[in-house]
């Protein structure tokens, strides 16, 4: 049975809801010893703990220098992680940055990459991968090729996160020599927005989502107002980000983010086959629109037909009464 | 300067997909256009070459045959001249062997960015701009919204959950671009008519410095074991809102609840 190397991603310590889920699915899916890696500052405060959720093994670089140039100094404390758990396999969140880290590992590795898994099952001594392909109109299962490196990402609520009960994880601080290469991408500011308290889209359980028919920023509003009533994260579609009415990297579809929450909410969205190809295999689908033509409907689990302007503020009110 | 843009030929997101027998896509049964991602990147490079007198852009495509119309789509925008990489043994190659590829095609030419889309409408990995800077050994600046060059220095801003950070780095470097970054222009008629008599070097495998063990479907570091269609969404309950909103209101709402998502 493969050992599993889980790449955890935190924020100074605390593991990310989907590093847990991988946690999880390391233990339930591949059966054999399970280790984490968390680079960063903080990294050593919340590795221990990770015990809990079946790490026997957590390999930490807690060191400033992670965050202070891209990618490279962390495909190093990587490449050190991979050598001292001995893993077969790799789980890593299917997240943008991570991926740049997972990409020049493999290289140097010969690893073998699946991205975007949403299910594992072991055969052999393999982890197989199922992943929606061509924006969720086909459905495969792959693997890593012969014994080479086995470097599978994993797209969060694929999993859910259940604790074991283990005992704290052993904590080993990586020795990490960044050689002069790993510092050739400087990072020379970091700016936050801040989020208002809400998930980021690619991890939240639920999504609410608003497009062209929301007609200005301003109606936006609303929609921050349904998400925080349900604890859910905010999405656009492309003719909302294209018009400035919400930052880009909130956009859903072809050419944004692929998400796949339990429960996607639309308000305003016509569902045109570009922003489908981003959000089909959304476990429920709710869509509001006046047009009851919409293509939206025709994969949605519920289609309300009305504006969305009559519609938004009794639900807001609705949801917050229900859920007090 | 000499940019370098690599683009893919890609189907068509509308078109209907259908795989071989060895599970690759059927490239030939489906109509194939430019990845639209990579419109960024021609954008981003030929907005460099306005602001950077003497710079030259080059597209690189690794595709078969039909690539020739993408790469003409790409030249259409205004590009010099194109690099086709073409070989019967391509096909099949996964991420790190297309990347190997396009670093191979790379090998002998001089540049001083590479700019590509920061992701494939088709494979969606967002594995090649990290993937290819390793290979080539430079730095790597992705998913950026914002690119100043200034002397021998690339400056980006990185569209990163919930902000950005701006990152710095000497070129030579790679690039890849999110939508965030530009609003393409169309091609001109002019260029339209330009881009049929530009150069298009094509190399095949041994050109590029590799052999036929190093890539392809069955050298690929990964292996599709099955494709299976994805059985279509049944619309669910349609309901229709009085014009008062608390009708649509309240049937979400139960909705919700009878979903326990409340
Ligand atoms: C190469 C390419 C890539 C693309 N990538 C993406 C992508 O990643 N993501 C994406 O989303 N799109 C993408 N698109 C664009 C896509 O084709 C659509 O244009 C876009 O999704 C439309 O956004 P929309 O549904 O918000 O707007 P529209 O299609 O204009 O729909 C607005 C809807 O709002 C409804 N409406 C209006 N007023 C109200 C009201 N008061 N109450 C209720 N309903 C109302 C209307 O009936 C309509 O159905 C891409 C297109 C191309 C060509
Ligand atoms: N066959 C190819 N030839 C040249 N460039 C490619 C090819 N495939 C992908 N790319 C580039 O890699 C980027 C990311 O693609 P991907 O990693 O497949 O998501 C694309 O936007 C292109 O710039």
């Amino acid at each position: 049975m493969p050992d599993v190397l889980v790449l955890v991603d935190h924020d100074r310590g605390t593991p990310k809801k989907v590093s847990l889920q991988l946690l999880t699915a390391a233990r339930e899916r591949g059966g054999g010893a399970v280790a984490a890696a968390l680079f960063g500052e903080g990294a050593a405060s919340g590795a221990e703990k990770l015990g809990a959720y079946g790490v026997a093994t957590a390999y930490v670089w807690d060191s400033p220098d992670a965050a202070a140039y891209a990618t490279e100094p962390q495909v190093a404390a990587l490449e050190a992680a991979l050598e001292a758990s001995a893993a077969d396999v790799l789980l890593y969140p299917a997240d943008p940055f991570l991926t740049d880290v997972i990409a020049r590992a493999a290289v140097r590795l010969e690893a073998g990459v699946v991205t975007d898994a949403v299910d594992l099952t072991l055969e052999g001594d393999r982890l197989v991968a199922t992943k929606a392909i061509f924006g969720g109109e086909m459905t495969s299962r792959c693997q890593v090729r012969g014994d080479r490196p086995q470097f599978l990402g994993v797209k969060a609520n694929s999993f859910a996160a259940v604790e074991s009960g283990g005992a704290p994880a052993e904590v080993v601080a990586l020795d990490v020599t960044l050689d002069d290469t790993a510092r050739r991408a400087r990072v020379v500011d970091v700016v936050v927005t801040p989020s208002g308290g809400r998930p980021e889209m690619t991890e939240a359980s639920v999504i609410v989502a608003g497009g062209r028919g929301l007609g200005d920023a301003e109606g936006f509003r609303l929609v921050e107002q349904l998400a925080d009533a349900l604890g859910a994260a905010v999405g656009a579609s492309r003719a909302a980000t294209d018009a400035g009415w919400y930052p880009h990297q909130h956009q859903i579809g072809q050419t944004g983010k692929t998400v796949a929450p339990q429960l996607y909410i639309g308000a305003g969205i016509s569902g045109a086959i570009q922003h489908r190809a981003g959000m089909q295999t959304s476990q429920t689908i709710v869509a509001i629109n006046k047009d009851a033509e919409a293509p939206i409907f025709a994969i949605a689990d519920l289609a309300i037909v009305g504006d969305l302007y009559k519609i938004l503020p009794p639900l807001i009110e609705e949801v917050a009464k229900r859920r007090a | 300067m000499r940019i370098i843009c690599p683009v893919k030929r890609v189907p068509d997101t509308a078109a209907k997909k259908a795989v071989e027998p060895d599970l690759t896509l059927d490239r030939d049964g489906v109509e194939a256009v430019l990845n639209a991602n990579d419109e960024w990147s021609i954008e981003e490079a030929l907005r460099i070459k306005e602001r950077t007198p003497g710079t030259e852009v080059v597209v690189l495509c690794v595709g078969p045959e039909q690539a020739q119309q993408t790469i003409r789509k790409a030249l259409s925008y205004g590009l010099d001249g194109a690099i086709q990489v073409s070989d019967p043994g391509i096909s099949g190659s996964d991420a790190s062997g297309i990347a190997s590829i396009v670093a191979g095609a790379l090998a002998d030419e001089e540049f001083d960015l590479v700019i590509m889309g920061n992701q494939s409408s088709d494979a969606r990995t967002m594995l090649l701009p990290a993937m290819l800077a390793e290979y080539l050994d430079l730095p790597a600046l992705t998913y950026c919204t914002k690119l100043d060059i200034d002397g021998d220095t690339v400056r980006a801003e990185r569209e990163m959950p919930g902000g950005h950070q701006v990152v710095e780095a000497k070129l030579p470097a790679v690039v890849s671009v999110v939508e965030a970054i530009n609003e393409p222009r169309y091609p001109s008629f002019k260029g339209i008519m330009a881009a049929k008599s530009k150069p298009v070097v094509v190399k095949d495998l041994q050109d590029v410095g590799l052999d036929a063990e190093m890539v392809g479907l069955e050298h690929a570091w990964t292996q599709v074991l099955e494709v299976t269609p994805r059985p279509p969404r049944q619309a669910g309950d349609k309901v229709e809102d009085d014009g008062s909103g608390t009708v649509g209101a309240k049937a979400l709402a139960d909705f919700l609840v009878a979903r326990k998502f409340l």
